[in-house]
């Protein structure tokens, strides 16, 4: 290697939580340490220590090591130190920081997924809370949030958040890169408990059994889901196809940035140039038995604007959209919860067909109409959703017969 | 000289004397029972004063020479400015042109913009500053470079202080964006207009010598007379009083910080659930970020439920005029205004009104407002396990923030600290603060994003909040999730030297500050 000199994270006015490494590598000397922090008084010692054994693991005996520290947590510095190290290092060793037990649950493939919160992967401070804002997945993102000359860098902040940052019980999700990239991105996650892969610009279904590969050889310890995001016009065509490439894909997103750009147009607050698309998308779902995701909705300010897209992505089938701002969630998720008229009805209708199986009548009857089949399926998952939200209870017939 | 220190009432170890003065340490609160009558100023005759009324002398350096400054005398100014202040600095660089020497400052707060106030520390102009210290004054105080002891005290216990005759003021130098040349002064009109002036109420009614300077000077009278001219000795006019754009600012705004945010409306969700929110209630919210989307997410509540708050203390902004315009209260009592609304709202409304530490936070008065307050929000750098919490020192010991009203309005009836869990790795939930400013069994509920302690002592709360869905945990679990997430903090170093106490607001010694060790 000839580079002599390497520099890792940020520093600056109006950076927080990150920290600044730049590392020299000597002949002699021992190790020249360096720190210049806030918090020096409180962390200083526990900071040179962790630097140090960083060091040491990587067998750097002589080196000039200064860091410009904005609060980092440690395992934010262990991120930025070893993406120095690796700088001018040919080294397959890695650093990992604790594995927390709170962060190495599963999630299963049917649960909600209305909310998925993006994160840019090499901003640590807006990581820190994003599991408290509730939403239903968290996104570690290694793609279009991260300049091409930071890639790396992201890797190992991302590798290091899955396993020392609480996520609070969202769905740790990370969309990797885009074609050899993002297979190459797995490395990174997959041995530390991703629940779910966003793809992105997803065309065929050979690239999600490609990706399946690549996977299985890292050998996770649980099922690892998928959710393709079709960007591009061939994506729309193939929408079933990728839908249906593997059990583990469970759920289909569209990026309509990128699609609308495809085709060569602009995208409109009023939608009407991915309308097909989306429905499309929708039916290629929800013939494969999986969730449509909608796109993100990117004025942060405007929530009026926000509510009624959502209510338009509801009507049209989707069971969820990307958020770019924390504040998003809630408002998502108040839209999609089912109304009180929706649920009574809901209510009255399971309620019917709980009292006709019991008798073992064959016909549902509310009154003096009868009931197909499918409107009870709907009244079934109005109150399934009802649960989620805990508009009713578990044992919401019996408070109902009552 | 070591000063020979004693245990106070919470255990905190203060000096028994400073600056030659011999003090009380805190007994805990409601305990010293002040005896004697008040400090009066001398008597003064109409015979000495023009029968015109107009006091005017042709600059402030005439009118500190008339006012007879000499060494070891104390000079206060006030804060209305905030860091737009052009007169604070003039006085003691009039004073370093006289050779005077071992001034006592006594600001009601004190701004970056008073940084140059460090080489008269330096040069002994000045020996101590009475009063906030932030920024550079902070640092070069908390290095043990000042030669005297500060003392800070909340708005309230300096009112106290001067009222008591804790604090002889010699000369007050009162700047004021409109005055008359008798010297009634108010702050709602002219370029400086800050809202108002009850910060230089005392000073007006106790100092030896006031001054008034204005750089709007109008016919007697001025009205309406925040100042009563009747105090004043000598007017001053000068060309520029103070940089407006620094006093008050266009752009309070609520923070668009999600985290912040999150804090915020379990803040207000936490209010109502206690019951505090109802038709004819009252709060008090800072101008920060936070505090700023607490009163939003109260007069959300207000408005869903067609009820209004019968009074809000202020900090007054955009925000609360907004409040008083939709008549989602009926009163703004302020005590300082905060935005450039909040001066044409006390300007315009009668129903805003401008009150002062003497109304609001006097603690050796006949009661005060900030006690019949619902719910006050409020601020601090760090909180200890037993609820005693820190606003003057950083975490690493040096001196940040003055108290402000902080102190007084922990007599409100419910006292909610909103506050992040930890500040850039730094924690806030501690084992012991840097620094006791106000005691923990005034202090009700710590709101975080991770999570809601309420103090045992309010069983009531307690209580009422027991089936509810918020995440409600103990403070030893908010300090033990902290530690989690960023380790343990080493506490800071000090060297033994006192280098400032903190009042509480009846004049006691709560705790002392020493040296930081570099």
């Amino acid at each position: 290697m000839t580079k002599q000199i390497a520099i890792a994270g940020n520093e600056g006015p109006k950076v927080r939580s990150d920290c600044r490494v730049e590392l020299e590598m000597l002949q002699s000397g021992g190790i020249q340490f360096q720190l210049k922090s806030k918090v020096k008084a409180l962390y200083g010692d526990k900071i040179q220590v962790l630097v140090f054994e960083i060091l040491e693991h990587f067998g750097v005996k002589n080196a000039r090591i200064d860091i410009v520290d904005a609060g980092a947590l440690d395992y934010i510095i262990a991120a930025r130190v070893e993406t120095a190290i690796k700088q001018l290092l040919d080294n397959d060793k890695e650093y990992l920081p604790e594995f927390l037990p709170e962060n190495q649950y599963t999630t299963t493939k049917d649960r909600f997924r209305f909310t998925r919160l993006y994160l840019p992967g090499n901003n640590p401070s807006m990581m820190l809370n994003a599991g408290l804002h509730s939403p239903d997945g968290v996104i570690l993102d290694l793609e279009d949030s991260v300049a091409p000359a930071r890639k790396q860098e992201a890797r190992y902040m991302v590798r290091n958040t899955l396993r020392a940052l609480d996520l609070y019980g969202a769905e740790r999700m990370v969309r990797i890169n885009q074609g050899d990239m993002g297979i190459e991105d797995l490395k990174y996650i997959i041995p530390h408990n991703v629940n779910l892969i966003l793809v992105p610009k997803c065309e065929t279904a050979a690239y999600i059994h490609k990706l399946e590969k690549a996977i299985d050889a890292l050998k996770p310890k649980h099922p690892m889901y998928l959710m393709p995001i079709i960007e591009s016009a061939l994506g729309v065509e193939n929408a079933y196809e990728i839908a249906s490439a593997s059990e583990n894909v469970v759920a289909l997103a569209i990026g309509l940035e990128d699609y609308t750009a495809d085709l060569g147009t602009q995208r409109t607050r009023e939608g009407k140039e991915s309308e097909w698309a989306r429905s499309r998308l929708v039916n290629a779902a929800k013939a494969a038995r999986i969730q449509p995701i909608d796109s993100v909705f990117s004025d942060v300010e405007d929530e009026e604007g926000l509510r009624n897209t959502v209510g338009v992505s509801k009507r049209m089938g989707f069971e969820g959209l990307g958020c770019i701002h924390p504040r998003q969630i809630a408002v998502i998720k108040d839209c999609f919860k089912p109304t009180e008229e929706e649920i009574d009805k809901a209510c009255k209708i399971a309620d019917a067909f709980h009292k006709a199986e019991e008798k073992g009548l064959g016909v549902v009857a509310l009154g003096s109409k009868m009931i197909d089949p499918p409107v009870v399926k709907r009244a079934m998952k109005t109150i399934d959703l009802a649960i989620k939200f805990n508009l009713i209870s578990k044992n919401w017939r019996k408070d109902y017969v009552n | 000289m070591s000063t020979k220190m004693i245990k106070n009432a919470l255990g905190r170890m203060v000096p028994e004397a400073i600056n030659g003065e011999k003090q009380i340490p805190f007994k805990g609160v409601g305990k010293h029972r002040p005896e004697g009558r008040k400090y009066a100023p001398p008597i003064a005759t109409c015979a000495d004063y023009p029968e015109n009324g107009d006091k005017r002398v042709a600059s402030l350096k005439e009118a500190l020479i008339k006012s007879g400054l000499k060494d070891g005398m104390t000079i206060s100014t006030h804060h209305h400015f905030r860091d737009g202040d052009l007169i604070a600095n003039q006085i003691f660089d009039i004073a370093a042109e006289l050779g005077v020497k071992d001034l006592r400052w006594f600001p009601s707060a004190s701004f970056p913009c008073h940084e140059p106030m460090i080489k008269q520390l330096e040069s002994g102009v000045i020996n101590r500053i009475e009063g906030s210290m932030n920024g550079a004054l902070g640092r070069f105080a908390s290095e043990g470079k000042m030669n005297g002891v500060g003392v800070l005290r909340s708005h309230g216990g300096r009112y106290q202080a001067v009222q008591d005759g804790e604090v002889h003021i010699d000369i007050a130098v009162i700047a004021a964006p409109a005055a008359d040349p008798f010297g009634n002064a108010n702050g709602v009109h002219g370029d400086a207009a800050c809202g108002l002036l009850g910060f230089a109420l005392a000073d007006s009614q106790f100092a030896d010598k006031v001054i008034v300077a204005t750089d709007n000077i109008v016919p007697f009278p001025c009205i309406p007379w925040q100042i009563h001219g009747n105090y004043v000795d000598y007017t001053v006019e000068v060309d520029v009083i103070g940089i407006s754009e620094k006093i008050v600012s266009g752009t309070t705004r609520i923070t668009k910080s999600p985290d912040r945010l999150r804090i915020a409306e379990l803040t207000a969700e936490f209010c109502d659930q206690a019951g505090i929110i109802q038709d004819g209630f009252s709060f008090q919210s800072g101008a920060g970020g936070t505090s700023l989307a607490v009163g939003e997410f109260f007069a959300n509540k207000l408005r869903e439920r067609k009820i209004k708050a019968r009074f809000v203390r202020a900090g007054s902004n955009k925000y609360l005029v907004k409040m008083l315009e939709e008549g989602l209260t009926d009163y703004i009592l302020d005590g300082q205004t905060f935005d450039l609304e909040g001066v044409r709202s006390m300007r315009d409304y009668p129903n805003h009104v401008n009150t002062s530490p003497f109304t609001s936070y006097n603690y050796h008065g006949k009661g005060n407002f900030a006690s019949m307050l619902d719910v006050v929000i409020l601020g601090a750098t760090e909180v200890d396990v037993n609820f005693n919490a820190n606003v003057v020192t950083h975490s690493d010991g040096y001196l940040l923030h003055g108290i402000g009203g902080w102190q007084n309005c922990l007599f409100g009836k419910t006292v909610v600290l909103p506050l992040p869990l930890f500040r850039d790795r730094i924690p806030v939930i501690v084992d012991e603060v840097t620094t006791i400013t106000g005691p923990g069994e005034l202090i009700d509920v710590i709101i975080t994003e991770r999570g809601i302690a309420i103090n045992p002592k309010r069983t009531d709360l307690i209580e009422k909040l027991k089936n509810s869905d918020l995440p409600i945990v103990s403070i030893e679990e908010l300090k033990a999730e902290a530690d989690k997430i960023c380790g343990v903090p080493k506490k800071p170093e000090f060297t033994d030297k006192v280098i400032a106490v903190i009042k509480w607001v009846d004049g006691t010694v709560i705790d002392a500050v020493r040296q930081v060790k570099t």
